[in-house]
């Protein structure tokens, strides 16, 4: 259930952001969570809706982009398949995680008067 | 206001930010880790379900380190100081860091966790058992050089399948409890290594009883190789 507490920082970020910009609402909020970040999107969902009320956030929805998991070979011969050994398989490397762990604040949309 | 017409509507600016939104975290994480290797503390974040065996993996630990190894533990548990009870027992210095109904450590919670146990500075490992749950405490970057989760042979063999972002982020998994196996013949390491290198790109296992003791010993040579010796530790030459 940490995802109450990943709300809790992203509202932080969001009002130190709107705050430096003088913007006086938020109208829309993108983030983007990777598929083996460990966040549940639902459960973040449930927990924006809860918090958003009375703050600067308001009126504004929120955009969840999924970001699917990527594992490389770290020499460059390009992707390694999931649901087998994380290893390359040309030249036998551990892979590296490319993409899929993001728990990333990646647009507002700001209101500036 | 429009600045086109001045029609007094106001503007709706997109703003790109791609910020972790755990930024906060991050950087209190990178403030206990240069605390660490300023005082050449090697931190270790041992994660694992609840009844995995972590708090038994470091009492067997403090048996086989013995009195000369400078070890504390920053125990993280919902509700109770049992842990930390249990750990001091056994002859290391220990701090609970009582979460209430948080699931997880963070690295704000280490921070003032060390505040209260001021020895940490002399330590030669800092444990830092985390939360018991396989989900949260990989979310948050504590400082830590080394992240070890605890398996044991009871939880089924797909644990790893089932908690890939956990076995992603560990440096090492100790599958504990293998003095139970006899009882358990539908269990295979094998199967559990196997299942391991699925989500872990670079997987390295130990078995261990910490009851029986037995593979506790590579487990604390592996600690070893984590060390970074003190200036004071190697012959001093030259200017004071």
């Amino acid at each position: 259930m940490h995802e109450y507490s990943i709300v809790q920082s992203l509202f932080d970020q969001i009002r130190d952001t709107a705050r430096a910009r003088g913007a006086v609402a938020v109208h829309r909020v993108t983030i983007q969570i990777g598929e083996i970040a460990g966040v549940e999107v639902e459960l973040l969902r449930t927990a924006y809706e809860l918090f958003r009320e009375r703050t600067i956030c308001e009126h504004a929805p929120l955009e969840v982009e999924a970001v699917a998991v990527r594992w490389t070979c770290p020499d460059g011969h390009g992707d390694v398949t999931r649901g087998h050994a994380l290893v390359c398989a040309v030249c036998a490397r551990p892979a590296r995680l490319a993409a899929g762990d993001e728990i990333v604040l990646k647009q507002l949309e700001l209101e500036v008067p | 206001m429009c600045q086109a017409c001045g029609c007094g509507d106001t503007n709706i600016v997109p703003v790109s930010l791609n910020e972790r939104i755990l930024a906060a975290n991050d950087r209190a994480a990178r403030h206990n880790r240069e605390h660490f290797r300023d005082r050449h503390v090697s931190a270790i974040n041992l994660m694992g379900s609840p009844g995995a065996g972590k708090t038994a993996v470091l009492e067997a630990t403090a048996r086989m380190l013995g009195p000369g190894a400078r070890v504390g533990v920053l125990a993280g548990d919902l509700a109770t100081d049992n842990d930390a009870q249990r750990i001091r027992a056994a002859g290391m210095v220990a701090e609970s860091i009582t979460t209430g109904t948080a699931c997880h450590l963070d690295a704000d919670m280490i921070h003032k966790g060390l505040h209260r146990m001021p020895e940490w500075r002399t330590f030669d490992y800092l444990f830092i058992e985390n939360v018991g749950n396989l989900v949260c405490p990989a979310v948050y970057d504590l400082g830590q050089d080394v992240n070890v989760v605890a398996l044991s042979v009871t939880e089924g063999e797909d644990k790893p399948l089932k908690y890939p972002t956990m076995f992603q982020k560990a440096d090492l998994v100790l599958l504990t409890k293998i003095d139970l196996l006899p009882h358990l013949p539908d269990v295979r390491i094998e199967t559990i290594r196997e299942n391991l290198s699925i989500v872990m790109p670079a997987p390295r296992m130990f078995s261990v009883s910490a009851r029986t003791g037995e593979g506790i010993d590579r487990w604390v040579h592996w600690l070893e190789g984590l060390r970074v010796p003190r200036a004071s530790e190697h012959v001093i030459v030259g200017a004071l």
